[in-house]
């Protein structure tokens, strides 16, 4: 795991949310770390590039767009596990995907921009993999924020 | 709802913004469209709700969280909805959702992931969950994340 420094720390505290929109947003946002826009810049490219980062930028609620987030997961035989983490990984739609612990081992989140486009990645997947999908479209949101700061 | 522009706007920015001092110039000179304009319909997007923040996405093993484990309950229909708000407002559980049974394999309706530094401190908070739920929980079950296999976030066509 790469070692973070104080101000990464702190770009993880106070920066998952907030980024300003405005005509210099790195300079703004510096501003309130304490350092140049210089150094937030190469600072984001470094936890980018070793991967602490996953992404910098907006995050889409499709659903408030007509799309649709399903989780859904498969059982997977141990010995086709990266064949079908290809197949599965390989379609557009497929947000994030988990391996777990389970008899139901593959679990992934489908996002698609209409929500007939679920029951077709759905289909997909299980004419690329021969493997039955088991959906679980959310009834009710209780509550979603995934905000968690460092802690090495 | 979004029009064609707010679609390319997405379409451009999913992957990321641009790591340049003026990000939305740059991606307004993509677009061949005004960087006003792309900061209107970034804000408008923000005040809908289509966007749900701007910010950094941390992976959760790199920043320390090492143990993330999808709680899933079994609780009585009649009370689910009640519990499962408590559940999810819960300091430590990130997301809370009810969903469909799908039995016989799968008798959970309630989902609440829990994250630590260790599956220890995993246990703690399920033993919180459980005890706030009581005896309208028939039975639980811990799956823990061992691979992140994709994580790029919603990524629809150009």
């Amino acid at each position: 795991m790469p070692e973070l420094s104080d101000i990464d720390r702190q770009i993880l505290a106070t920066l998952q949310g907030d980024f300003p929109i405005c005509e210099r947003p790195y300079a703004e946002a510096a501003a309130q770390l304490g350092i140049g826009e210089a150094e937030l810049l190469a600072r984001l490219e470094s936890l980018l590039a070793d991967k602490v980062l996953t992404r910098f930028g907006p995050m889409f609620q499709i659903e408030e767009m007509g799309g649709a987030f399903v989780l859904a997961a498969l059982a997977v035989p141990e010995a086709r596990y990266e064949e079908v983490t290809s197949l599965v990984n390989a379609l557009p739609q497929v947000a994030h995907n988990y391996r777990r612990e389970h008899q139901l081992n593959m679990w992934f989140v489908l996002a698609t921009e209409s929500k007939a486009g679920i029951a077709e990645a759905i289909a997909q997947i299980e004419h690329d993999t021969g493997l039955p999908v088991y959906a679980f479209p959310k009834e009710r949101e209780f509550f979603v924020e995934m905000k968690l700061e460092a802690r090495l | 709802m979004i029009d064609t522009i707010d679609r390319a706007l997405i379409v451009a920015t999913q992957g990321g913004l641009p790591l340049v001092p003026q990000p939305y110039h740059a991606i307004a000179e993509q677009l061949g469209i005004a960087a006003d304009d792309v900061m209107r319909r970034l804000r408008a997007m923000l005040d809908a709700g289509i966007i749900r923040r701007i910010g950094a996405v941390p992976n959760h093993y790199a920043i320390g969280w090492t143990a993330n484990g999808m709680t899933v309950w079994n609780v009585d229909d009649a009370q689910v909805d009640t519990l499962g708000a408590q559940v999810g407002a819960l300091d430590f559980v990130t997301h809370c959702y009810r969903r469909p049974r799908a039995l016989p394999a799968w008798p959970y309706n309630l989902f609440a992931m829990v994250h630590g530094a260790s599956r220890d401190e995993c246990s703690a908070k399920v033993a919180q969950i459980r005890a706030l739920l009581g005896a309208a929980c028939r039975g639980d079950d811990i799956l823990y994340s061992t691979k992140i296999l994709k994580k790029s976030g919603l990524r629809i066509a150009r």
